[in-house]
């Protein structure tokens, strides 16, 4: 099965290419646009058909290396 | 005493670190990532560059390489690591160090020499140098180093932090502050001090014609601790 992976930085850590892209959408006239977060996604097929068991090898892709824990969170979609 | 620098696909900083060991007296030998084990040394090498394309993020794939078990089985048995700019990257992302360094904070890349104060010499990098300020040269994109408030203060309290960046006369401040790392930290050591990562690059800095020689000190500071 295939599984969906975002991975962002966390609240509070600075995010420098967000706020490069924000600042351009304004510059563009996307006037409203006051935040940018910056993000990975990854899609991975796993040759597994129990979604659970696929799901906890994702989770633990994500801890192992996918994230780094110190500033980013991960979520499996 | 024998060094090895372990070699990656990407890492371009190797030989430069091979010619200043090889020039301080170390006997130096290249290890590729893919080996199973480092040959018996007194001082391992992570140096520069950017291993495998600093692809997912900066040292993330090297850090699940083959050699790199060995590399953490030789720093957690008491043996000198030492972690140069990718290499730094690397280390952290082992989680030999603590901290992750982040891109850039205006999203440059930076290529000068700098300044750096010494914040500790109870260890074997930095013991018996005799200056307090060092100026070496920075190459990197992501070079801003973070952590926790709980890790900064934990780096804080073990004197873990091992240079900063300053000014020719010791101030550290944000305008001294290349990238925007915590603290204007540019290299820090792992609890017992054996594991040293820092952004500079001391093997830039050992010609007196060509660059300065506070890489010369560095490097001849480091043998004769091991001696």
């Amino acid at each position: 099965m295939k599984i969906k992976i975002i991975v962002t930085l966390k609240n509070g850590v600075l995010d420098p290419q967000g706020k490069a892209i924000q600042q351009t959408l304004n510059g563009m006239n996307f006037s409203k646009v006051d935040e940018v977060r910056q993000g990975k996604f990854f899609e991975i097929n796993v040759n597994e058909k129990d979604e659970t068991k696929a799901k906890s090898q994702a989770e633990e892709m994500c801890k192992k290396l996918l994230a780094n824990l110190v500033i980013e969170d991960y979520k499996i979609i | 005493m024998k060094s090895s620098v372990i070699v990656f696909p990407g890492s371009n900083c190797d030989r430069d670190m091979d010619v200043a060991l090889n020039k301080f007296g170390f006997k130096n030998q290249m290890v590729w990532h893919n080996d199973n084990s480092v040959p018996k040394s007194d001082l391992i090498v992570l140096p520069g560059g950017f291993s495998y394309g600093d692809y997912l993020r900066c040292g993330s794939i090297a850090s699940k390489s083959k050699i790199i078990k060995s590399v953490v089985d030789f720093a957690n048995s008491g043996g000198l690591v030492l972690g140069i700019c990718n290499g730094f990257q690397i280390l952290t992302e082992t989680n030999l160090l603590p901290g992750i360094l982040q891109q850039n904070k205006y999203l440059n890349f930076i290529c000068k020499n700098v300044f750096v104060k010494i914040k500790d010499k109870k260890n074997k990098y930095f013991k018996n140098i005799n200056k307090e300020i060092l100026e070496l040269h920075i190459a990197h994109n992501e070079g801003n180093f973070f952590c926790s408030e709980q890790e900064l203060k934990s780096l804080e309290d073990n004197s873990q932090i091992a240079v900063t960046y300053c000014d020719s006369k010791g101030l550290e401040d944000d305008e001294n502050n290349p990238n925007g790392a915590i603290k204007n930290i540019a290299g820090i050591f792992n609890k017992n001090k054996n594991v040293l990562g820092m952004m500079p690059h001391p093997e830039r800095m050992i010609d007196k014609y060509l660059s300065g020689e506070d890489g010369s000190l560095f490097f001849e500071n480091i043998l004769g601790n091991l001696k």
